[in-house]
């Protein structure tokens, strides 16, 4: 063979061809697999599914020990679009007691984009959510008969009394807002809306556990990363215990039935609510499971606004409730003493008139209390304000501290959300709505009473009487008695009230005591009980007076104070002294006694809704 | 053929002695890796066994096995049979793949397989090696020189372009391309490099032309203004290297300069000049100059050169008009995904994004054997067959994958190393045609998988799932060496 040396040559060309190709591909691998950090976080993407594992809500008990809420299972039905295929739709829809068309609806729902903007006919989808456990029962048994589709659980809040609505709360799938404001939740999940639910999410959600699968090409799970080491087990929610007698807050609903307004009861020795009930109000169940949606929007709708918590969201006139106020302030003032008698000629007159009752005149300030005497406060409140060398603006900022100190005009700070904050005027308040201040105590004389601009919520006069009852302080008034795990917020074992001699309340205490032994609140005059009380009778532009009542019991020693407002109904005997002494009797004895069951009858069967001027459709 | 196969044990025992052992390692080397990869690649977390024959690792164990005796079979019989009846067996695989076309049942729009029972075949696997021997058989007959007469090159063409034209009928477009890489062969063996210097600067003008298409200056895209600019230098540089005339050279570079100046500072000054208009007249005036100046020397390499710049421009003006109308849409878009114009990332590009995830995420030492995920989970579509690279990319890593990289250039080199010493022109065109057929697949094959070639369906020699592949390539290697394990037998 004639060898070309010259062609032989050009084998260079050819190996320096594969070479230099060779050469160009190492780089590219090395810039794809060392230096670009991109193809690592993508490939993650691709293929870990990070499931979330949802922990177990905390459970919630009364102050007894007994289980007031807890998760129970409910059912969804799930499907994998794609898998979906040659089913007995008559079969299906049979079991599960549905039409054909309801069948087809919840199809073109599940695929509806706007509505569930993830479908894809690969991963799992929801077609129907909250079936019945006889439901699910009958289908799981033929489950094999559908195949592409399977039975996911999920709990759901489950209530044992239908009581206390407005203080459990209720959950919900969380909003958009909800994602952006706390980056622990993800679209889909739960949150505590209202009540307890609400206030202490964070104890009851736990902590959400992650899962880490593998997922194929098509999304389909494929195991375990790692077989599961990499996984974080889920915290469950801690349980909570109320201050809440379960069966107390169910009793004062019941006595609340057919009427508007509140009843507050606090342990006074640790500032525990003992009941917190609102009127009217609902079974928290109807907001769970399937109905959820339709309930909240009637309950919304509700011209009487039950969703309205009023013990802490009602600002009301406290009337007469508010008169130990003004006898504690004078007295710590030195505008009076136990003996200083004022003159009642049917009420106060002096340039202007305030209406009283029938009493001896002039009198001292526990028979003030006990007859409720208008006058009597209305002197003290006048010779306060206008003391000589002093203005009135500085006289009425000082009456205001005194106030806000035992807690009124503003948040008490209950751990429970939308807590309304009252109205107390100050100084700067009055020379606005007067236009200067040439304004003197005759001006604005219908505070001293409870009337006028103050406003009080049920909570704040139950405080009160929690003050009264505890000489002097208080602890901030709070449902959640204790977190398993935990501990509840410092601040609420800490005393608060207002610089004002124990004596003074000792004389309030008295005057209240004999409200109920020879006064306005007789009808409290328990058998073996010494009850302590107060009525009011708030005036309001609303139509009839409103009923109100605060109270404690025993005289000494007090276990319970108690405020209850009922809204047009009257003088604060006719309604608020009865409800008020049921509940306290109902607390500390267990039952009502017999010759006082005709009470407890008039208040059950009795009706002042009619009297509020809401028609009710 | 088999009954002439064993005729004499004395050849048979200096096959052993004379077979180039090194090639025959690598390829078992290879082999074994890509049988590995394959198990790697379709495991699926079920744990299957590798010898579980209803897999494809287990099939592919069994191919493998087949292969080895067929090496042997080849490796026994007489060297001067291929040569003997290389063009019976071209004309026989001819055959073959005609009636392919006809027999085979629509396999996703392909008609390239023929189903015996169980085993499917593909036969263009087979004419691979019929082409080759063919090939070498003709540049084998006496006294022929490529460069003697145009019907030489003819005559090669038609070896050529028969099986690719009923390959493309089966519509393996991949597989047909395959016979291009022959151009290597051609132009071993004396076929003028500017053929291969024309096609170099044909795809480098049509990449520039389609993927810089912003505008730039005087009325020109990018890639027109850089295609142009790059034809005036390769004028420049073929006049010095080319032609040798340093006079003529100087003159042009230096007009050319001059007038690149020129309209650099009127365009700097804010005066209009129409680029196409400006290059075209530049060219213009540097062809008639040549023209004038070669009348007195020797003309074939100036005319070559002035050839050049005229095709070039041509080509360049074309290259919209076919991308346009010529080529079909889904050629289209596959070209722009790879030069990266159009993001694909559900249609086209889905394959090559996963591919090069499943690489990328692999790092410099990779997930581990059997460890990767982006494989397992199938998000890499014929992952056991053309993009088997991915699941030694992610596995194994960068070490892994450059490794396999560089053992596939040093059987390329030690290729043409033994074709370089081959006595006869049979054997070195046979040679020649077998290592440019690896380099083409392996070319193609991982340029795809890495993202830098267009998504051809063609696979990695030794690795991809496939018995008639993997036998194709056996047959194609080991014909080789039994050719060279024959060399110091032939006397001359």
């Amino acid at each position: 063979m004639r060898k070309d040396y010259k062609l032989a040559r050009r084998r260079y060309v050819i190996g320096g061809f594969i070479t230099f190709v060779v050469l160009i591909y190492l780089i590219r691998l090395f810039t794809l697999q060392v230096s670009d950090e991109q193809y690592k976080l993508n490939a993650e993407s691709n293929a870990f599914l990070k499931k979330t594992v949802y922990p177990a809500r905390g459970l919630i008990y009364d102050r007894n020990g007994r289980l007031v809420v807890f998760n129970q299972p409910a059912y969804d039905i799930m499907l994998i679009p794609k898998d979906v295929h040659d089913i007995d739709t008559t079969a299906f829809c049979e079991l599960l007691n549905i039409t054909k068309e309801q069948y087809q609806e919840l199809w073109a729902e599940m695929k509806n984009p706007r509505k569930n903007p993830g479908y894809s006919s690969y991963t799992p989808q929801k077609l129907m959510s909250h079936i019945s456990v006889e439901d699910y029962g009958r289908l799981q048994e033929k489950l094999y008969m559908f195949p592409g589709f399977y039975i996911q659980t999920r709990t759901v809040r489950k209530y044992n009394y239908p009581a206390g609505a407005n203080v459990l709360g209720n959950i919900r799938e969380v909003s958009a807002e909800d994602v952006k404001r706390d980056t622990y939740y993800r679209r889909g999940d739960y949150t505590g809306d209202l009540g307890v639910e609400k206030s202490y999410e964070e104890a009851l959600r736990g902590k959400k556990g992650m899962e880490i699968l593998m997922r194929d090409a098509l999304g389909r799970i494929k195991g375990k990363f790692e077989d599961g080491a990499k996984d974080i087990a889920p915290v469950s929610g801690s349980n909570l215990t109320l201050g809440i007698d379960m069966e107390l807050q169910e009793y004062g609903e019941q006595l609340m039935q057919n009427k508007i307004g509140a009843i507050v009861a606090i342990e006074p020795s640790t500032g525990e609510i003992l009941a917190l009930v609102t009127a009217p109000n609902y079974d928290p169940q109807i907001l769970v499971g399937k109905e959820r949606g339709k309930n909240y929007a009637s309950l919304v709708l509700d011209p009487l606004k039950p969703l309205y918590d009023r013990s802490i969201q009602g600002a009301y006139p406290p009337g007469s409730t508010f008169k130990p106020t003004q006898g504690l302030i004078f007295l710590q003032e030195g505008v009076i003493n136990e003996s200083t008698m004022y003159p009642c000629y049917h009420g106060y007159v002096n340039g202007l008139r305030v209406g009283c009752h029938g009493h001896g005149s002039p009198l001292p300030l526990k028979p003030a209390l006990q007859t409720s005497c208008n006058a009597y406060f209305c002197w003290g409140f006048k010779n306060m304000i206008d003391k000589k060398g002093t203005k009135p603006q500085d006289q009425l900022v000082k009456w205001k501290d005194y106030l806000v100190d035992m807690g009124y005009g503003y948040r008490l700070g209950v751990d429970l959300p939308h807590e309304s904050r009252g109205f107390i005027p100050n100084s700067e308040f009055y020379s606005k709505s007067f236009r200067g201040p040439k304004w003197s105590a005759n001006s604005i004389i219908s505070v001293a009473i409870g009337q006028g601009e103050v406003l009080a919520t049920p909570l704040q006069i139950a405080n009160l009487c929690a003050t009264i009852a505890n000489r002097g302080f208080f602890y901030t008034p709070h449902v959640v008695k204790e977190i398993a795990d935990s501990t509840i917020d410092i601040k609420f074992s800490e005393k608060r009230g207002p610089k004002i001699d124990k004596s003074y309340y000792e004389s309030v205490a008295e005057g209240m005591r004999m409200a109920v032994t020879g006064g306005t609140c007789r009808l409290a005059n328990l058998r073996d009980i010494e009850v302590c009380g107060k009525t009011g009778t708030a005036q309001n532009p609303h139509g009839k007076d409103h009923s109100v009542f605060m109270g404690f019991a025993p005289y000494h020693d007090p276990k319970i104070a108690v405020a209850v407002y009922v809204e047009n109904a009257g003088f604060g005997a006719t309604y608020g002294v009865p409800i008020g002494s049921l509940i306290m009797e109902k607390y500390l004895k267990g039952e009502i006694a017999s010759e006082r069951k005709y009470i407890e009858e008039r208040m059950l069967t009795s009706n002042t809704i009619v009297n509020s001027g809401v028609k009710k459709h | 053929m088999s009954t002439v196969a064993l005729r004499n044990t004395e050849t048979n025992s200096s096959v052993f002695r004379n077979l180039d052992w090194i090639t025959v390692i690598l390829y078992l080397l290879l082999v074994t890796t890509g049988a590995i990869s394959i198990y790697a690649a379709s495991y699926d977390f079920d744990n299957a066994s590798i010898f579980d024959f209803a897999e494809f690792s287990g099939k592919q164990l069994r191919w493998i096995g087949l292969s080895l005796i067929i090496a042997f079979v080849i490796l026994l019989v007489d060297y001067r049979i291929y040569e003997a009846y290389s063009y019976p067996i071209y004309g026989l695989v001819i055959l073959i793949l005609i009636a392919t076309v006809f027999l085979s049942p629509n396999i996703n729009g392909s008609h390239s397989w023929l189903v015996f029972g169980p085993v499917s075949l593909q036969p263009a696997e087979f004419g691979k090696f019929a082409t080759a021997l063919a090939l070498a058989k003709l540049f084998d007959s006496y006294n022929f020189n490529l460069n003697a007469k145009p019907s030489n090159y003819f005559r090669a063409l038609i070896i050529i372009f028969l099986p690719v034209c009923i390959i493309l009928c089966q519509k393996e477009t991949g597989s047909a391309l395959v016979y291009l890489s022959l151009i290597f062969v051609l132009y071993r063996e004396g076929m003028s490099g500017l053929v291969l210097a024309a096609m170099f600067f044909a795809v480098l003008f049509f990449v520039l032309a389609v993927k810089f298409m912003d505008p730039f200056v005087m009325g020109l895209s990018v890639g027109e203004f850089s295609v142009l600019t790059l034809i005036c230098v390769i004028y420049c540089s073929m006049l010095v290297w080319y032609c040798k005339d340093f006079i003529i050279a100087r003159n042009v570079i230096l007009g050319m300069t001059g007038a690149g100046i020129i309209a650099t500072i009127l365009i700097l000054c804010g005066v209009w000049i129409n680029g196409l208009i400006f290059f075209l007249s530049l060219l213009g005036a540097a062809l008639i100059y040549t023209g004038l100046a070669m009348l007195k020397y020797r003309i074939r390499n100036y005319i070559v050169s002035m050839g050049f710049v005229m095709a070039s421009v041509g080509f360049l003006f074309s290259v919209n008009y076919v991308f346009d109308h010529i080529l079909q849409p889904h050629q289209q878009t596959r070209i722009l995904v790879l030069l990266g114009i159009e993001e694909d990332l559900r249609g086209v590009g889905y394959n090559v994004n996963q591919s090069k995830i499943a690489i990328g995420s692999g790092g410099l030492e990779g997930k581990g054997f059997l460890n990767g995920t982006q494989t397992k989970l199938k998000y890499v579509p014929e992952q056991h067959t053309d993009f088997i690279f991915c699941t030694i990319g992610e596995e194994q890593g960068f070490i892994g994958s450059s490794l396999v990289l560089i053992a596939f250039l040093v059987l390329i080199l030690r290729l043409i190393h033994i074709a370089e010493r081959q006595k006869t022109v049979f054997a070195r065109v046979y040679s020649y045609c077998v290592l440019s057929m690896f380099i083409f697949h392996i070319c193609i094959n991982i340029g795809m998988v890495i993202g830098l070639c267009p998504v051809i369906g063609i696979p990695l020699p030794f690795f991809s799932y496939g018995g008639s592949s993997l036998w194709g390539f056996t047959i194609l290697l080991f014909i080789l060496l039994r050719l060279d394990a024959a060399r110091k037998e032939i006397r001359i």
